[in-house]
């Protein structure tokens, strides 16, 4: 995982290879300054000096801590650089990749999921590699050095050191093997512990309409308890490994105490060295426990690690070609659809099915089918989110797959049911079709959708704030909206999604009037959900589970019995009973 | 400024209000945290004094004090160690309990009215975040800045054993990076922070709204600009990031300096001490190591002036949600409810505007009558009013002016508890429970046997369904279990609905969302449901019309036409065009 992220990150490498060269740097310093101490005690000690005989000494210790402090300053900086660097790095990586991925990977992995991966799993890592990863090499490397340094110094405690040091890895390895799985577990309960308690307050209008909100607040204060009782069963047994670890560190600064006192007192080993050895030791253990405070923040990093060169090395759903094909096709387009078939990932049933028609250059045509049908999918397909298992889609005669998918769909204006709405002025949000275009060429393309009335009411007109935090607009005006980005746009293809549900009245006829201008001279494909928009196509598809069940003028089908369309239309003239003679005159 | 200052102590106050129970056991884990710290200073110095003590004696015997203690602190700061972890864990917990029953009870009166206005922009998911927050106030705030001043005093007293100048010292140095390094450290970053949350923000935004409105951006061909917005603002953050490096790589180094700098003024100080045999030379390693071992207690003082921060922010948010008045209470005497089966309800010259919209009325001069057991439906364009007048019925808020009457008694005049009683509800988006069917169900009538249960589920239409379940009524809904569909969902509310059996009824565009097969079915199962009850129906599809005994259609917060379905028809107006749309509608979807 390390040398992935290495290798992921370049950036990464030099601001993290500086942070550990200068924390061992920082050691070296340490070592100095803890030489300088035992040296400047053992001759004020046993050699009766005053602070004039150690005063070259003690101003050289005073240098060597503030380099040590220079240094650990110099440590900080460059981890904390390279933290924010891998962070900044991957968040963008992850996010074009996604933009690359389209809109149905987003939506199949749940966009909540993605995001708190570009947030704060780009944070995990940053704690990561800021921390965890220095400390690993700190921790492999700094023990060793003391013991080197240590050794000609006095060799027994060396080997003492050499026997008690692996204790701690070992303990901590099974440490993390037992009762990290349980700490794990336990922090999942807390998560849907406070999980519950959201949905307790969430639901405390139904909680109220039925008369339940007491009962809830003992219930809060049992699961809670509960919750507490089981967590410190577990803790416990972390909470004693972590004691058994502190006593065995405890342990053996006292044990090498001790039998430096006792060779001491034989005088077997001066006084300044056994001062150091005992300075240096707390020193050799320090980079372990250290990693043993980050080792959670490791563990995270790891996941969160996981996770993101996981969606990195997912493929996009559409192959790009290597190059542009030309001539490019020129407006008007005629769409032909050749025998295609295609398929969501995992599904085992084809969304689409063995379908061919086609949409010539400047016509109108209406796509019918209950939800489910494969509308949605064909849309998708058209606009390169998804990719055609078997079969081809031709425009002007050239494989729909042969053009780059950002370079097509230039050439298509999608009017959504809901168009979406960035947070920003109804301004930016129009202008996202065309970046250029100038106020007038928006106020105008907002007027021909019919648009304009209303904008002009809101209560900074034009510069409005939308979005999740601005102003809520009704569907009718939000699809209003989408027709003017269409305007803006000036595209051949024009796919449209009418609204399912019926709207206010208002916006019903405004939609309809821009409806009719946005389609001339265009070739347009339109999901439809109202009876005069198929009534006024040049051609019905008619699609049922995946497959095209008919195809045609809609008045001549109106006239075959057989016709599925035929049929849909009567069973409307039923259903709709009241008034049968104003139904007819609009068909 | 100062009034901020004065907002941010008077938080902190009330913040530490919550631990007022636990001051007991906070003192006993203090204490175990101090005597960790000082088992440390004691084992290092003494370590340090047996060694020089061994290079001037000739016998072990004579150090048998020193390596006595050597040994024992090990054992002692091993179980301070287990005590205080095991202790601050079980108070962090019981606080955390504590907390959420004390905000428990200060939100349940707020709701509805309140909380409706909350559960947009995710308020409520992060006042739950905010509670988990308050836990780290006690584990990372409070006992590590105890600790450390007990530490403190205990350091200031070993030193004064030997001399109160150097205790003078020595405690100077622990409270300048204890205290004016994390200050200065603050101060340093506070804007610069500030100023990256913010961004942060800004970055989380774009982001959200990139993924969401994906299919947008790219029909439109806009990845390439988003991408470069997304590198514009890292690299704003990036720089801000540098300078924060800067001054947190400075706090660090800072904090070593001072360790340093402490262990080597005590040194220089001591030397002339000892030169004067007003302490014993051999001391000298013992006085330096004590010192060194006391700065323990103060490394985790700077975490704890960040946390300080969330904690304080986290509480000023929740205080700030919990200090709302309720918009609704009960009256001093409550009338008892009426107590014959089937009620009238009445609207006289009601009134509304909600709080934030200022002068601009959600409903004007609303006046009708549901005769009990009759059934009222309300109609109109979206943004009407609609759903704010089934709101008014259920006391979520009082008109401004005009009366709500049941049974001829205004509303007002009985408990909140009481009224909501009466009324079954209804709405397009019903809140189910992370919780089992049975466990959603037995919410209306927590007595209900098993065949009550079935029943309810049988006239709801979704019996077939629960029983082909492979946990039948214990499946879980939600999360962790079955995923219901919008209709699955309805009926579900509507069982419900029908085990509460009250005898008003309000439903609430309840088969919005629903595709048209559905919705035909579910119409079926509410038809029960209405049977014999007083019901006022919010729609804005206009389905089963003639089975309605009125039809108000509302506008702009007014009725502008009220009758039968074919009166209404018949009038040409605002009924008749919504009529004409919705019938211009394909039968599919």
């Amino acid at each position: 995982m390390e040398k992935q992220i290495l290798r992921e990150c370049r950036a990464v490498r030099w601001p993290l290879a500086l942070s550990v060269l200068a924390g061992l740097l920082a050691l070296l310093a340490t070592v100095g300054q803890m030489a300088l101490l035992s040296w400047i005690v053992a001759q004020v000690f046993l050699g009766r000096a005053g602070l004039r005989q150690v005063a070259a000494a003690l101003v050289a210790l005073l240098v060597t801590i503030c380099l040590r402090a220079g240094l650990v300053w110099l440590r900080e900086f460059w981890a904390r650089r390279a933290g924010s660097r891998v962070k900044s790095e991957m968040r963008q990586r992850l996010f074009a990749h996604l933009l690359r991925l389209g809109p149905l990977f987003v939506r199949d992995e749940r966009s909540g999921e993605l995001v708190a991966t570009l947030n704060e799993g780009c944070e995990r890592l940053e704690t990561y590699v800021a921390r965890y990863l220095p400390q690993t090499v700190w921790s492999l490397v700094i023990p060793l050095l003391l013991l080197a340094i240590m050794w000609p110094l006095d060799h027994l405690s060396v080997l003492l050191l050499l026997i008690t040091g692996p204790v701690i890895p070992i303990l901590m390895i099974a440490v993390g093997s037992y009762s990290q799985k349980h700490i794990q577990r336990q922090w999942t309960t807390l998560a849907r512990l406070s999980a519950h308690f959201l949905d307790t307050i969430q639901g405390l209008v139904t909680l109220h309409l039925f008369g339940r909100s007491g009962a809830q607040e003992a219930r809060v204060a049992r699961l809670s308890e509960e919750y507490r009782r089981r967590t410190l069963k577990v803790l416990r047994y972390a909470f004693l490994s972590g004691a058994v670890l502190e006593f065995m560190t405890m342990l053996a600064i006292g044990l090498i105490a001790v039998f430096l006192g006792v060779r001491l007192i034989n005088r077997e080993i001066p006084f300044v060295q056994a001062f150091l050895v005992l300075l240096l030791v707390p020193e050799f253990y320090r980079p372990l426990r250290e990693l043993g405070t980050h080792y959670h923040a490791g563990m995270e990093g790891r996941v969160a690690a996981k996770r993101i060169f996981e969606i990195l090395a997912t493929e996009p759903a559409v192959n790009e070609p290597a190059t542009t094909p030309s001539p490019l096709p020129v407006a008007p387009l005629t769409i032909t659809c050749e025998h295609v078939t295609c398929r969501y990932a995992g599904s085992e049933r084809p969304a689409l099915q063995n379908l061919t028609f086609t949409l010539p250059a400047g016509s109108c045509t209406a796509l019918v089918g209950r939800s489910g049908a494969g509308k949605s999918t064909l849309v998708n397909l058209l606009l390169r989110f998804i990719e055609i298992e078997s079969g081809a889609i031709l425009v002007n005669g050239l494989p729909l797959d042969r053009l780059p998918a950002d370079l097509w769909r230039e050439y298509v204006a999608l009017v959504p049911q809901r168009p979406y709405l960035f947070s920003g002025s109804i301004r930016d949000n129009l202008r996202l079709a065309r970046p250029e275009a100038s106020d007038d060429e928006i106020e105008s393309a907002a007027e021909l959708a019919g648009a304009a009335s209303f904008i002009r009411e809101l209560p900074r007109g034009y510069d409005t704030e939308v979005g999740e935090q601005g102003l809520r607009l009704s569907a009718g005006q939000l699809q209003r909206l989408a027709v003017a980005r269409a305007f803006l746009k000036q595209a051949p293809l024009l796919i449209l999604d009418e609204p399912t549900s019926s709207l206010d009245p208002e916006s019903e006829t405004l939609l309809r009037e821009a409806l009719t201008r946005l389609r001339r001279e265009r070739t347009v494909l339109v999901i439809a959900h109202r009876i005069n928009t198929v009534a006024a196509a040049d051609q019905v598809l008619v699609l049922d589970g995946g497959r095209l069940v008919e195809v045609g003028e809609p008045a001549a089908l109106l006239e075959q019995p057989t016709s599925a369309y035929a049929q849909l239309m009567t069973a409307r003239m039923r259903g709709a009973g009241a008034l049968p003679g104003k139904e007819a005159e609009a068909l | 400024m100062t009034r901020k200052r004065s907002v941010a102590l008077r938080t902190a106050w009330r913040l530490l209000a919550f631990l007022r129970p636990f001051i007991p056991q906070i003192v006993v884990t203090v204490l175990l945290g101090g005597i960790m710290i000082v088992a440390n200073m004691l084992l290092l110095s003494m370590a340090s004094y047996l060694i020089a003590g061994a290079a001037i004696v000739t016998m072990i015997v004579l150090l048998s004090i020193p390596i006595t203690i050597v040994r024992l602190m090990g054992l002692v700061r091993a179980s301070a160690r287990y005590g205080e972890r095991l202790l601050s864990h079980n108070v962090t917990f019981r606080l955390l309990a504590h907390i959420r029953v004390a905000v428990y009870r200060r939100l349940a009166p707020l709701a509805p009215a309140r909380l409706l206005q909350l559960r947009s922009g995710d308020l409520l998911a992060r006042l739950v975040s905010d509670v988990d927050e308050l836990q780290n106030l006690y584990l990372r705030v409070v006992a590590p800045v105890l600790v450390a001043v007990l530490v403190t005093i205990v350091t200031y007293w070993l030193f004064a054993v030997f001399d109160p100048a150097l205790a003078l010292i020595a405690v100077a140095f622990l409270v300048i990076s204890g205290l004016a390094l994390p200050l200065l450290a603050l101060r340093l970053t506070r804007g610069l922070g500030r100023e990256q949350l913010a961004l942060r923000g800004r970055v989380n935004v774009h982001i959200v709204e990139s993924l969401q409105g994906m299919s947008d951006l790219l029909a439109y061909g806009q990845a390439t600009r988003r991408r470069e917005e997304l590198a514009a603002w890292e690299k704003r953050l990036d720089r801000l990031q540098r300078r924060l490096a800067v001054a947190g790589g400075l706090q660090e180094g800072l904090q070593e300096l001072l360790t340093g700098l402490a262990v080597w003024s005590i040194l220089v100080l001591a030397i002339p001490l000892a030169v004067s045999a007003q302490i014993n030379r051999v001391y000298l390693g013992f006085l330096a190591m004590l010192m060194l071992a006391a700065f323990e207690a103060i490394t985790p003082l700077a975490q704890a002036f960040g946390q300080l921060g969330h904690s304080l922010a986290a509480g000023e948010r929740l205080f700030r949600i919990i200090d709302m008045p309720p918009t609704v209470s009960d009256p001093p005497q409550p009338r008892a409810l009426p107590a014959s089966s089937s009620l009238e309800l009445a609207f006289e010259g009601v009134q509304f505007r909600y709080e934030e919209q200022g002068q601009q009325r959600t409903l004007t001069d609303i006046s009708f009558r549901v005769p009990a057991g009759a059934r009222v439906a309300i109609v109109g364009p979206s943004g009407a009013g609609k759903s704010t007048l089934l709101r008014l019925v259920l006391r979520f808020w009082d008109p401004q002016a005009g009366r709500i009457l049941l049974d001829g008694q205004d509303l007002r005049s009985f408990a909140l508890a009481d009224l909501r009683r009466l009324m079954g509800v209804v709405t397009q988006d019903t809140y189910l429970f992370n919780d089992t069917i049975r466990g959603n169900l037995l919410l209306a009538a927590p007595s209900a046997t098993e065949e009550q249960l079935w029943r309810a589920l049988a006239l709801a239409q979704l019996d077939d369904f629960v029983r082909q379940l492979p946990a039948g009524l214990d499946t879980w809904v939600g999360e962790q279990g079955l995923k219901l569909s919008g209709g699955e969902r309805q009926r579900l509310a509507i069982a419900r609905a029908l085990l509460k059996d009250a005898p008003i009824l309000l439903l609430d565009e309840v088969t919005a969302h629903l595709d048209r097969l559905t919705e035909q079915a579910l119409l079926e199962a509410l038809n029960t449901l209405m049977e014999g009850r007083t019901t006022l129906l919010v729609t804005h599809r206009l389905l089963n019309m003639e089975r309605m005994d009125e039809i108000l259609v509302l506008d702009e917060g007014r009725i502008v036409e009220r009758g039968r379905h074919e009166q209404l028809l018949a009038r040409d107006g605002l009924y008749r065009r919504l009529w004409e749309v919705q019938n211009a509608l394909l039968p599919l979807a």
